[in-house]
């Protein structure tokens, strides 16, 4: 096992500086001069131009400025905001609780919708519940987001008025940032309704993040659940008198995991994604929205420490996931 | 219909060929047909195909002519509908159905040109990677990690940061987004063939490197790979529309259909039809192209059948 674990590190490291290697190129691939970029609009004059070409290491040779920036990463020096001088970590590291809550409440929705879906169309199979599955998934395969977003919120917050139109919390309440996640943060605060009010919140958001991977999820579990329910133990167990649910939940269902697990790792990526089109819509202070701010903004330190972090996320994210994967499948072990 | 093999064929009379094997084009067609979602599809797709190619006569108005007296009128069947404007207008008097219209032809002049951009080099890179397994190969493949470690939305938004918004800079972004799988799947086809008998006679019997590529090896790996040509053609037209919806990519007053949205956003609570049916037909658009790219794949690659 932990030779399987070293091989897959040994693999993580080209990829790491891969990585950096491009958002290194991206800050310099920009057309025109970055000093120029970072003064804005008006004129620089020659001697202020070469201070600062001095200053941010631009006059040295290209490898020799790649170092510098590895140098400083490795140091944990990600740069500052050009907008607000607040280090990118920082940052990064105050908004991203927002987006993980808001990732976690739609891969729950996801998760819990998509595999009952899945087993329920996979034991009617053939049925008319069986059909709308599938079809509704692929429709939710197909969806664009954005519009999805705008729609719910036409029918329920505007239309219906059940839900907030924006925002993780209303302003009326004061609740004091302790962990970061808005639904524990309510329930320390002592504010009278303040949880129910980010519960509604954060409904809206979470179903049109979690649209994507529940569409994936429930196709996932209905084929992985009818290739399971033909196997010979799952007659064994139908054949010595078990009860219907325990012969689906415990010997089906459990073995159909395993494909649908991988489903689950992969769709991080998707969610992220999802989450800077989501966030922009709802006005959700995440990375995402953040990025796109930065990048309308010309913010570049933001721009480029910000994709590596969220780089480096996905290949963290995908790390565990394959070991997962090698303590729950031997064979993927040890292979070469 | 009508199955040739299901014909009662009387011992007697000598069996026709023809009816036994049918060809290569009609047995395809057959495989594709028995899907009915990818026939549905098909026909979707070539009511858009047709609106695109021939827009300037199929739409009603110009699409930028703004009707100052007509602002957010509502479609035909709503109250205070006209049948001039048959979908309404927008906020600035613009016909929806001609923008519509216009924006398909944008929307597949994107998907079509950002999977021509990425096809050919991931085919190239895929044939290198595949035929040079000792250092290129591997080089190559990690390089196609780094990409994939990024989100594919994500990447796009990064390449468009730097490349700056526009028509041309988005086919670039999703192009570049989508090579990293045609380069795998590539290299995986070509592995497999690799070490087939064929290719081992191709070889003795003297061809050079370029023809065992493309002559020998290649058409056989054709299969996964227009597959993947559908499906990324429908995840281009909706990368393409969130870019515009981002206010990254097409810029207004363009009528691309997730630019067209972004400007909608506005009016979300008094013109529902500004909002809806953009991002309706992106939506039946994309689906129509899932589907057919499901019965593609049923008709062309049944291996992959539960892959997916």
């Amino acid at each position: 096992m932990l030779s399987f674990i070293a091989r897959r590190l040994g693999l993580l490291i080209p990829t790491f500086f891969g990585i950096t290697l491009l958002t290194f190129a991206l800050i310099r691939l920009i057309p025109g001069d970055p000093v120029e970029v970072m003064m804005g609009e008006r004129r620089v004059d020659p001697e202020m131009h070469a201070q600062a070409m001095e200053r941010l290491g631009l006059n040295k040779p290209l490898p020799a400025q790649y170092l510098d920036y590895v140098g400083k990463l490795a140091q944990g020096d990600l740069g500052e905001s050009l907008r607000t001088r607040e280090s990118v970590w920082r940052e990064f590291m105050t908004l991203f609780p927002a987006t993980l809550e808001l990732a976690m409440a739609a891969l729950l929705f996801a998760g819990i919708v998509g595999l009952l879906a899945g087993v329920i169309a996979a034991l009617k199979r053939g049925s008319l519940f069986d059909h709308g599955v599938m079809g509704l998934s692929l429709a939710g395969y197909s969806m664009p987001i954005f519009w999805w977003g705008l729609i719910l919120i036409m029918f329920f917050s505007v239309s219906l008025g059940w839900t907030p139109v924006s925002g993780r919390i209303d302003l009326l309440y004061d609740i004091e940032p302790k962990t970061g996640f808005m639904l524990i943060d309510t329930l320390l605060s002592d504010e009278e309704g303040s949880f129910k009010d980010a519960v509604m919140h954060l409904i809206l958001p979470a179903i049109v993040l979690g649209t994507i991977p529940l569409a994936v999820i429930a196709r996932m579990t209905r084929s992985s659940m009818l290739e399971v329910l033909r196997e010979d133990y799952v007659r064994t167990a139908r054949a010595k008198g078990l009860s219907p649910a325990r012969v689906v939940f415990v010997h089906g269902l459990r073995n159909a995991l395993i494909p649908v697990l991988t489903v689950f790792g992969l769709q991080v990526g998707t969610l992220l994604a999802g989450a800077v089109l989501t966030e922009t819509i709802f006005s959700w202070p995440g990375i995402g929205k953040w990025l796109i701010e930065a990048i309308g903004a010309r913010d570049y330190p933001v721009v480029q420490n910000g994709i590596l972090l969220i780089a480096c996320l996905v290949i963290l994210v995908n790390f565990v996931v394959d070991i997962l994967y090698g303590l729950a499948n031997p064979r993927i072990r040890h292979q070469r | 219909m009508n199955n040739p093999i299901a014909k009662p064929v009387s011992p007697a009379s000598p069996v026709d060929h023809s009816l036994l094997y049918p060809s290569p084009y009609k047995e395809f067609w057959q495989a594709f047909a028995r899907n009915k979602g990818a026939v549905m599809g098909l026909a979707f797709m070539c009511v858009v195909v047709f609106c695109a190619l021939f827009a300037p006569w199929v739409a009603p108005h110009d699409p930028s002519e703004q009707y100052r007296d007509f602002l957010l009128t509502p479609p035909v069947w709503l109250e205070g509908g006209t049948w001039q404007f048959i979908l309404g207008t927008d906020e600035l008097g613009r016909d929806l159905l001609s923008r519509l219209i216009q924006g398909a032809r944008l929307s597949l002049l994107i998907g079509l040109s950002s999977v021509v951009m990425s096809l050919i080099p991931g085919i190239l890179l895929g044939l290198l990677a595949g035929f040079f397994p000792q250092l290129l190969g591997p080089s190559i493949m990690r390089l196609m990690d780094v990409m994939l470690a990024l989100p594919s939305l994500l990447l796009a938004v990064a390449i468009v940061a730097i490349l700056g918004p526009g028509l041309i800079n988005t086919v670039i972004a999703i192009a570049i987004v989508s090579l990293p799988s045609y380069v795998r799947l590539t290299r995986a086809a070509v592995m497999g063939e690799l070490n087939r008998d064929y290719v081992t006679a191709a070889r003795l019997a003297g061809a050079g490197l370029g023809r065992l590529m493309f002559v020998t090896v290649l058409p056989n790996c054709m299969a996964p790979l227009i597959v993947q040509a559908t499906l990324s053609f429908s995840s281009a037209i909706l990368d393409a529309a969130a870019l515009g919806f981002l206010g990254l990519g097409v810029q207004p007053p363009t009528p691309e259909w997730g630019t067209m949205l972004a400007s909608a956003r506005d009016y979300i609570e008094r013109a529902w039809w500004v909002v809806s049916l953009p991002g309706l037909t992106i939506l039946l658009s994309v689906l129509a192209i899932n589907l057919m790219g499901d019965g593609l794949r049923d008709a062309l690659d049944p291996k992959l059948k539960n892959a997916a």
